[in-house]
């Protein structure tokens, strides 16, 4: 397979101080949906423009389909489909419009009504852009990048701010673009996105790639597919914590506002055990679900936080 | 390409664009419109001697072209203060009178001429030479004749610029534009484009305020239609470039008001939009004559009022394109397009 996107020690310094990128490598295989995942101020729109095009990287090579920016420009940007986090597209224009504005910027684009068929979007094809709901801008910023026909598609947080079912239409519309051979790039911060979505994908903290494989392999590395959570009666303090290591089959522990939540393999051979020494403190046990592991405990067990705070 | 003239759909832009001018242009006519013999405000400070003055000025052969009024003195000299009053006269209680006017205003020196002549004449001096008048105000040499061109240059100077600055930090602030940076559109045909749609706009503006001239106010356009336009394309582009230098970097609307004020002011001060301006200085006539608006107002006033042929024109046609051209390479490579 070849590779579709490619970038090697990418750095960007703003103003000499702000370290938003610091060395990050990727390598994006063509028809792979690839994704960027990490909280606010991460550094993912920072990579994701320096890969558009958009942006000069401080340091760092960049090459796509084995093209670089400094000489291919003009028949780069004919490959690529771009949507940018909150684009507001000129509100006195109607859809189509704007479909067949961006359309005429490229040598061979598809049909307008196509794509906002593909979209759902032609009974609003002649309504204003100022018209539209949040769910159908977004879904027109897809088609803009949709209408040129493009072999990778990039888009940068696509669902922020969506309601569920127009996150899941978008959903519909990549894997559709994928099915057809396309490459995605795609940043975002919610991680059942990412699960659904991604063949692959990096997790960014502080500027840098802290993590990167298949959701279920990163899940995997956490050391267990299912986590138990529970409180009890009492204080538990940091010697306490040693005693829910030890219990069998449990791989990791950790504290969060007085829950506490084990990573474990195989529930069944845990459970027992930890009721048992909940029984042996002479505490109470206040609260106990398990459930499976998320791509968000993988974020809370590398960084010590949760994904959508800061 | 020229898609981009689609982006005009915005109702209160009109306004600002066609109605806005004409009104001026109107209001101003009538401030200024040629009055029969054009009256001089005269008012005579109340006290002994008053009533002679005046009934010596209504009994003057002239005395059709002032307007007299009696006042206390207070009021009299507020009102000359204010402009209402273009001279004063207060008579001392001993049969004389003094003038009290302001050689600054030229109302106020032609008051002074004409009412000591008037009151000298009715008193009984005789002229010692025989003169006649003949009175002239064709169309061609009035104010207003003046004015609607100069109108013509700073509208197509202010739509130009506010259109296209606006238009851009509007579309920056939307990352709009980075958006399409993102295509593979050539960008100097998109700053091309956005500078043409001006065009468009232009021929209506110097339509609808041309035809307000000749309509109300009887104005005679002697050059050519089509040197008219030319003219008016050629000065469209010119500030269209400026607009898109002006804009090229401003990140915020309040940023690029700032600057496009500070661009324009000069013009407007200088350019002869509303008075002519012979009236600066002789040091500063060549700097004066460099500006894009200068160039186009003298332009369309020569080809509107005179008739001047384009191929006549052309020191002024050079000065606006090098504006535009020199604007529009530099705009293009300091663009900020993030």
């Amino acid at each position: 397979m070849a590779v579709a996107i490619q970038c090697r020690d990418l750095r960007k310094t703003y103003d000499g101080k702000v370290e938003a990128v610091r060395g990050l490598n990727l390598e994006i295989q063509t028809g792979e949906c690839f994704g960027l995942l990490g909280p606010n101020g991460a550094g993912k729109t920072t990579t994701i423009e320096i890969l558009e095009g958009l942006l000069e990287p401080t340091s760092g090579e960049v090459s796509i389909f084995g093209h670089s920016w400094r000489e291919n420009a003009r028949e780069m940007r004919e490959w690529l489909g771009i949507s940018l986090q909150e684009t507001r597209l000129s509100e006195k224009l109607t859809v189509r419009e704007t479909v067949e504005l961006f359309a005429s910027f490229y040598r061979e684009p598809r049909s307008s009504d196509e794509v906002l068929e593909q979209l759902q979007l032609t009974e609003k094809a002649d309504a204003w852009v100022g018209r539209l709901s949040g769910g159908q801008r977004q879904r027109l910023a897809v088609a803009t990048a949709l209408v040129c026909n493009p072999k990778i598609l990039f888009l940068d947080e696509p669902t922020t701010g969506l309601d569920p079912q127009s996150r899941r239409q978008l959903w519909d519309i990549i894997r559709e673009f994928q099915r057809d051979g396309g490459t995605v790039l795609l940043t975002t911060h919610y991680m059942d996105e990412a699960e659904r979505l991604c063949d692959r994908l990096a997790i960014v903290d502080h500027g840098q790639i802290i993590a990167e494989g298949s959701p279920a392999s990163l899940i995997e590395r956490l050391g267990g597919h299912h986590v138990v959570e529970f409180a009890v009666s009492g204080n538990s303090d940091g010697a306490a914590l040693d005693v829910w290591r030890a219990l069998p089959s449990v791989e990791s522990v950790r504290e969060d506002d007085g829950m506490l939540s084990l990573n474990v393999k195989e529930p069944h051979l845990a459970i027992p055990a930890l009721l048992d020494a909940v029984g042996k403190q002479g505490s109470q046990l206040q609260h106990l679900t398990t459930r499976q592991a998320s791509l968000e405990d993988v974020f809370v067990r590398l960084t010590g936080r949760h994904l959508r705070e800061e | 390409m020229a898609r981009m003239l689609e982006l005009k759909r915005e109702p209160e832009v009109v306004f600002w664009v066609f109605v806005f001018p004409l009104l001026l242009a109107v209001g101003l006519g009538i401030a200024f419109r040629n009055k029969p013999g054009d009256a001089s405000s005269v008012a005579i400070v109340a006290g002994a001697g008053a009533q002679d003055a005046e009934a010596l000025l209504q009994r003057s052969a002239q005395h059709a072209s002032f307007k007299i009024e009696v006042q206390d003195e207070e009021t009299a000299r507020k009102g000359f203060r204010l402009g209402k009053y273009d001279l004063v006269i207060e008579p001392d209680g001993k049969g004389g009178l003094r003038y009290r006017y302001d050689p600054a205003r030229p109302e106020s020196v032609l008051a002074k001429a004409e009412i000591d002549s008037a009151l000298q004449r009715a008193a009984g001096r005789k002229d010692v030479v025989q003169t006649t008048v003949e009175t002239s105000s064709e169309p061609g040499s009035r104010y207003i004749d003046f004015l609607i061109p100069g109108l013509l240059g700073m509208n197509l100077m202010n739509s130009g610029m506010w259109g296209i600055g606006f238009a851009l930090v509007d579309m920056r602030q939307r990352k709009l534009l980075k958006r399409f940076v993102g295509t593979p559109m050539r960008r100097g045909d998109f700053l091309l484009a956005l500078m043409s749609s001006r065009l468009v706009l232009m021929i209506i503006e110097i339509g609808l305020l041309l035809t307000l001239g000749v309509i109300v106010f009887h104005m005679k356009v002697l050059g050519s239609v089509f040197a008219i336009v030319f003219l008016g394309a050629v000065g469209a582009m010119a500030f269209g470039g400026i607009g898109l230098l002006t804009a090229s970097r401003a990140q915020k609307i309040e940023s690029v008001s700032g600057l496009m004020n500070l661009v324009m002011m000069p013009m407007w001060i200088f350019s002869g939009v509303f008075f002519s301006y012979e009236r600066f200085p002789a040091v500063i006539q060549p700097l004066i004559k460099a500006l894009p608006l200068t160039a186009l107002n003298d332009a369309l006033r020569a080809s509107i009022l005179e008739g001047t042929p384009l191929i006549h024109q052309w020191p002024r046609l050079l000065v606006m394109s090098l504006w535009g051209g020199v604007s529009f390479v530099l705009a293009l490579k300091w663009f900020r397009w993030t």
